[in-house]
């Protein structure tokens, strides 16, 4: 096939507008996280201060509580992730695999409860939790985030274990496995990538969430980071240098995960299993 | 190795049947190949010898101990999969050693005997790669070493060249039929490839919605066959069938074909004057004659290279002659024929074949 350059560039330039326009309020972000307070409304609409200072970020790590809210919250939502995903692997597979009375009912709860707005859920959960001790401690909140999670995030792993042909396990079983030996040497490997995809968009959904966090936590305690961001909003101002620099620095475990993890997200490890 | 014992096998998936009581005794060291239309229950026979599959009623003896309710991995049975059901996350040499160290064999122990099995298979050189990097007919053998690396009591195949183009299918089926004379291994072999079925088979049991219609040696079902389909679905191309009144006259007896004409049928014993019945004569079997008793008109010519078929009518009913002569490539309009008597199959009202 001849490239055609004119196509090849549009594409190019399709590409960087949304690039452009995906990445720009994160770089208004950075940039208000390091203009000094004087400047920040003195200055005009400029995409880069004249002076650029780290002041806000050593205020907020030495001088806040945000150390506390980003341990909070690494501790909720690396918690509710890793239970999420085992949760959900063990339930996506038998949904997967085996045939059962019920399993139609079954899944027709789990998407019942997705159906509800979270909000009108919040008070009931509220009167639930705390006759339990449950409000304000994390604990409740990895709770209640896992319970929120597991349904979707089984309904993605089911889908991974059906794009692995069930011949697999099987000739794993007849080569001397147990059905959970072959689900845990043979299947589970082959569904890193959906392990991989579950854990980063249940970390993700946990590490942001603001409702249940906002109503089921009060004090900074037991504060994660996006509760944590509102105490930069007093009564009389808004501390947005500080703020922007909490953001930037909440942002940073998110993309450490990708990281991690974007190994198997990208990885077709199936093919080649079957004929081809 | 062992011999495999099945006794009125049904299977059902809910209310839908799908097995109706099958009877097999299969010796030790025995190669037997299943035949049969797609849906007519081979893989689900065999998935329940291997235990995939519950066995709804009946029993199955592997060695004379019944296995019905035994885990998969506790009946010793090596299968090999129509998909080969490679493990895409191990080597080859991981793969072939996966169910000796599942049994916790010793280290050179598994070694010797990948060793052993790459060998015999021409494996060698791909020990190291990930099946996806292997091609069809690679990963086939990748699939038959897994199975023979642990010498297990018995193979099962369902059917495993079919993802393999003609040539490559040929040269795996004389592997086969070459590994098996060296391990003897009591093997089930599931096909649709009527050649695979005829060449690799001690013995054929042909299958039909769930019945098995007959179990013979290749020759037996393709001399004798017991009934209708058997003699239908085995030989390529396949059986003519006529079908017609059978009539005693005399000494000699005919059949009455709907349109009036009357073959000449040698007398049997197994059928009354006056029954419907169906007479089959294999294409190859027709013998073109300048002096034959029929006159067929030609309808279509097809070389094989190796052969012709001729496709012909007798007073309409159409008819298929398989013959060597490459003057048959232009036979003019008609040729004269003979049904020999002697190569006659005569099937009664209910399709079974009559003596
Ligand atoms: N899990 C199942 N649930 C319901 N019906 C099934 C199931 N497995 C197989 N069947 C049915 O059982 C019948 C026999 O299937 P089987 O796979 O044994 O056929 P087969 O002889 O191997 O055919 P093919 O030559 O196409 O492989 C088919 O009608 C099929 O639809
Ligand atoms: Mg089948």
């Amino acid at each position: 096939m001849r490239s055609k350059p004119f196509l090849t560039v549009a594409h190019r330039l399709a590409i960087l507008a949304y690039i452009v326009v995906a990445l720009f309020p994160l770089f208004w972000l950075l940039k208000v996280s390091v203009t000094p307070n004087d400047l920040l409304y003195s200055e005009g609409v400029r995409m880069w201060p004249s002076r650029a200072t780290f002041e806000h970020y050593t205020f907020v790590i030495a001088h806040s509580a945000f150390p506390t809210f980003f341990k909070n919250s690494l501790i909720v939502a690396g918690s509710t992730a890793v239970a999420v995903t085992i949760l959900a692997s063990l339930a996506g597979y038998a949904l997967s695999r085996f045939r059962f009375r019920a399993k139609y009912w079954i899944v027709a709860l789990m998407l019942i409860t997705q159906m509800f707005p979270l909000v009108m859920l919040v008070a009931p959960i509220f009167k639930m939790l705390s006759p339990l001790g449950l409000t304000n401690s994390l604990t409740g909140l990895i709770i209640v985030y896992t319970a929120f999670n597991v349904p979707f995030a089984t309904f993605l792993m089911q889908s991974f274990f059906d794009g692995i042909p069930k011949d697999l396990e099987e000739a794993a079983m007849i080569d001397g496995a147990t059905q959970f030996v072959a689900f845990r040497q043979i299947i589970l490997p082959l569904t890193l990538p959906g392990i991989a995809a579950t854990l980063g968009f249940v970390f993700t959904a946990a590490w942001s969430e603001l409702l249940f966090a906002l109503m089921l936590i009060s004090g900074n305690d037991a504060a994660t980071f996006p509760v944590g961001l509102l105490t930069f909003v007093s009564k009389f101002s808004v501390d947005f240098g500080q703020m922007m620099a909490a953001g930037i620095l909440a942002l940073i475990p998110a993309c450490l995960f990708f990281l991690l993890i974007q190994r198997y997200l990208v990885q077709g490890l199936t093919a080649g299993a079957v004929k081809g | 190795m062992a011999s495999i014992d099945i006794q009125d096998i049904r299977k059902s998936f809910g209310a839908f049947s799908v097995l109706h009581g099958v009877d097999l005794t299969i010796r030790d060291g025995e190669f037997i190949v299943l035949v049969g239309p797609s849906g007519c229950g081979k893989s689900t026979l065999l998935r329940m010898i291997a235990g995939l599959e519950d066995v709804t009623s009946g029993d199955i003896r592997i060695d004379g101990k019944r296995v019905n309710d035994l885990a998969p991995k506790d009946r010793d049975i090596a299968m090999v999969f129509q998909s080969y059901a490679l493990y895409p996350h191990m080597s080859v040499a991981d793969n072939m050693s996966y169910s000796l160290k599942l049994r916790r064999t010793a280290k050179e122990k598994i070694a010797s005997a990948v060793g052993g099995a790459a060998a015999k298979l021409g494996l060698d050189p791909l020990l190291e790669r990930r099946p996806r990097a292997l091609s069809g007919g690679q990963r086939q053998r990748v699939a038959m070493g897994r199975a023979i690396v642990r010498q297990p009591k018995a193979f099962l195949f369902d059917e495993p060249l079919s993802n393999l183009d003609a040539r490559l299918r040929e040269q795996m089926r004389a592997e086969i039929k070459k590994l098996h004379g060296d391990l003897h291994a009591t093997s089930i072999y599931v096909t649709h490839d009527q050649i695979e079925a005829m060449t690799l088979a001690d013995r054929i049991v042909a299958m039909h919605a769930g019945v098995v219609q007959q179990v013979g040696t290749p020759l037996d079902l393709y001399d004798r066959p017991a009934n209708l389909f058997v003699a239908g679905f085995i030989g390529s191309p396949g059986m003519n069938f006529f079908e017609g009144r059978y009539l005693v006259s005399g000494d000699h007896a005919d059949l009455r074909l709907a349109n009036g004409v009357t073959l000449p049928v040698p007398r049997r014993a197994g059928i009354e004057s006056g029954a419907t019945a169906t007479l089959g004569i294999r294409p190859e079997h027709v013998v073109l004659d300048a002096h034959g008793a029929l006159e067929a008109k030609v309808d279509l010519i097809e070389p094989t290279g190796f052969g012709i078929i001729m496709h012909v009518s007798i007073h309409d009913v159409p008819m298929k002659i398989f013959t060597l002569d490459r003057a048959m490539l232009d036979p003019g309009p008609a040729v004269r024929v003979d049904l020999p008597q002697e190569r006659l199959h005569l099937f009664g009202t209910q399709g079974q074949r009559v003596e």
